[in-house]
């Protein structure tokens, strides 16, 4: 008994000497000379990035649609028929959008608007609060993102997110995908997983702005809310806004001027 | 003690046979889903979960409610139950069983499911309904085979198992309250944010659970020799009262909060149940069918003569089952989602596969039931704890 125990702490001993001199576990923890991948220095930093959509200027189906195409189709987003949709951002009407807002006699205006929905990447997201792998997350930067390589699929974040801003893939995604015209850039998600928007973090970090915003004309501004001299703070002094159920203490970050 | 589910009638190998094959047609329809995703089912973007999730809670509650029988007999020293307590306890580990089968099923990347373990995740409430669920089914296993197996040999059972049990009766309440929670702390679903919905859940499940169970033990007096006497059936149906009673109080409360205050996020979802909305009215028929059976039990049962008719009983708990059942495995899941966070009306109803799926789950618990049972019964009628005795019991 002694012996073998005396064999194996040996044996042990040898292995994790010969795994920290060998050259192959040396070039494994180099990662073959490169280094970790360096950040780019383009990218768009912020400590909360918030968005205000003027819906005086986009209010209109035909409006959003190219925001949609935009964005769908840079983060290969499937549309499937039927009420087992993905969606990353749609539109909706002031009464569902503002459905805690209601107003019996609203100007005709406001009836007809269109307003763009997305997630609101809550200063206090009750998706992050409710998943219980960390698959939905806090940046540092607010931006509520998501893993789909842990995402179990339990639909936890579905049932707290009071904006209906989740999409679950019930099936398999790319049998809804044009194969031909995926963007390589973006992965495809899996079946089984949850997603949303992610405020475009994968262009953020190549210094460019959400594919929306930039497909926009400029009825959408996006920038730091924390930072006072922002184009997104300056909008918010000047303008009057709204945002979706305030008081539930989510805290969204995305702003509607009325 | 195992060997006992070993050796049985044609009839008991029939029951399990008849079991397999039920498993092995929602098995089937379970290896298609995993195949081609939750595609199959009738949830959707808004309805986001369904049956499966519904009947999970359902059988929490059912897990929950073995303490019902474990909490008389170790509080208060209620002998009367001594031979009912073994059977609560199993039962309570077959809901477990089959409440876990439901959660599997309805995650999307069931293979993925051990990242509840790998990234642990305190604040989320799912990660500790893993963890009180687990939890109590192996305090259940251990406590109900230690006391079987001393019961089997005459012996008294040990002491250090006491503490265990003491644990057991208090983590009973806790998986159905942590259960509420998964629901109970999310905003913006109204018919869910309500502070009463744990007290809700338990009350349904401490009525529901022991219909459920006395149903079960009355088959099994029927089929084996066992008795658990007609003492602990008679107090069993006044516990079953008591719940029933405080289970129709709390939703009453519910629906006075709900129209009194007039909010209309407060009453959409009842309306939605109760009346339908925007011309979607098919859960209409079921809720009322869940009151009238609900209300009719509650008449059956909190008078005397008509609870201690025990060729009434049997129906009266049926009913009282089906009422909690539409109650919670329907209605309160589907009415939590309805209307969605748009004010709009998504209708969801189970599909085919999703209900052979979830046939695939129950049957398996039932096999579970029927095995764990089994052993019970042998052990017991060994101890000549027969319907020609009087409750005798081990020395």
């Amino acid at each position: 008994m002694k012996k073998s125990r005396r064999n194996f702490l040996k044996f042990a001993g040898l292995s994790a000497a010969t795994l920290c001199f060998s050259p192959a576990a040396g070039a494994l923890a180099a990662g073959h000379g490169t280094p970790h991948p360096k950040p780019n220095a383009d990218q768009l930093k912020a400590k909360r990035w918030a968005m205000v959509v003027d819906t005086r200027k986009l209010n209109t189906d035909e409006a959003i649609a190219p925001l949609v195409k935009a964005c769908h189709s840079i983060h290969n987003v499937p549309d499937i028929p039927g009420n087992k949709n993905i969606k990353w951002l749609w539109a909706g009407s002031y009464e569902e959008t503002f459905p805690e807002q209601p107003n019996n006699f609203p100007s005709e205006d406001l009836e007809r608007r269109r307003f763009i929905l997305l997630c609101n990447h809550c200063d206090q997201p009750p998706c992050v609060r409710v998943c219980p792998t960390k698959a939905t997350f806090q940046r540092p930067d607010g931006i509520v993102a998501m893993d789909y390589h842990r995402c179990i699929g339990c639909r936890y974040c579905m049932a707290g997110c009071p904006y209906g801003s989740r999409s679950f893939n019930w099936g398999e995604p790319r049998d809804n995908l044009d194969l031909k015209a995926l963007n390589k850039e973006f992965p495809t998600r899996m079946r089984g997983v949850v997603e949303k928007c992610n405020f475009c973090v994968e262009r953020l970090a190549q210094g460019k702005l959400p594919a929306c915003v930039e497909a926009s004309n400029g009825a959408l501004t996006f920038g730091d809310l924390s930072d006072p001299d922002s184009e997104v703070r300056k909008v918010l002094k000047e303008n009057y806004t709204i945002r979706r159920k305030p008081a539930l203490g989510t805290q969204p970050s995305v702003y509607y001027i009325i | 003690m195992l060997e006992k589910a070993l050796k049985g009638s044609p009839k008991y190998w029939g029951w399990l046979g008849f079991l397999l094959v039920l498993i092995g047609i929602g098995a089937a329809c379970w290896v298609w889903q995993l195949t081609v995703g939750l595609k199959i089912t009738g949830m959707n973007r808004d309805v986001s979960w369904g049956f499966y999730i519904a009947q999970f809670t359902y059988l929490v509650g059912v897990a929950a409610s073995g303490v019902m029988i474990v909490l008389p007999y170790y509080f208060h020293h209620y002998k009367t139950f001594r031979h009912m307590v073994i059977f609560g306890e199993f039962m309570a580990i077959a809901a477990v069983v089959m409440c876990l089968g439901f959660i599997v099923v309805d995650i999307g990347q069931p293979q993925r499911m051990l990242n509840v373990l790998l990234h642990p995740t305190p604040n989320s409430i799912l990660f500790w309904d893993m963890v009180v669920l687990n939890g109590y089914l192996f305090l259940n296993l251990l406590i109900g085979w230690i006391c079987l197996e001393k019961d089997r040999l005459h012996l008294p059972h040990p002491k250090w198992l006491k503490p265990i049990i003491y644990t057991s009766i208090i983590w009973a309440f806790s998986i159905h309250t942590v259960t509420a929670f998964l629901y109970q702390g999310l905003p913006g679903r109204h018919y869910w944010l309500t502070a009463i919905l744990a007290a809700r859940f338990l009350a349904s499940a401490f009525c529901s659970g022991p219909a459920l169970l006395l149903l079960v033990v009355l088959i099994t007096k029927r089929v084996t020799s066992f008795d658990p006497g007609r003492e602990a059936i008679r107090t069993l149906a006044k516990i079953i009262t008591y719940a029933m009673a405080v289970n129709v109080f709390f939703f009453l409360l519910e629906i006075f909060t709900a129209f009194y205050s007039n909010i209309p996020g407060h009453m959409h979802s009842m309306a939605y149940l109760f009346t339908g909305i925007h011309g979607h009215n098919g859960l209409v028929p079921w809720m009322w069918t869940a009151t009238v059976f609900g209300l009719g039990s509650l008449a059956l049962l909190v008078t005397p003569a008509l609870r201690d008719n025990h060729s009434l009983l049997p129906w009266t708990l049926g009913i009282l089952v089906i009422a909690t059942w539409i109650d919670k495995g329907l209605g309160l899941l589907i009415g939590g989602f309805t209307p969605n966070p748009f004010e709009q009306v998504t209708v969801y109803w189970p599909t085919g596969p999703e209900l052979l799926i979830s046939l695939m789950v129950y049957a398996t618990g039932a096999l579970v039931l029927t095995v764990l049972y089994k052993i019970a019964t042998e052990v017991k009628q060994d101890l000549e704890v027969s319907q020609k005795d009087e409750v005798p019991g081990p020395a």
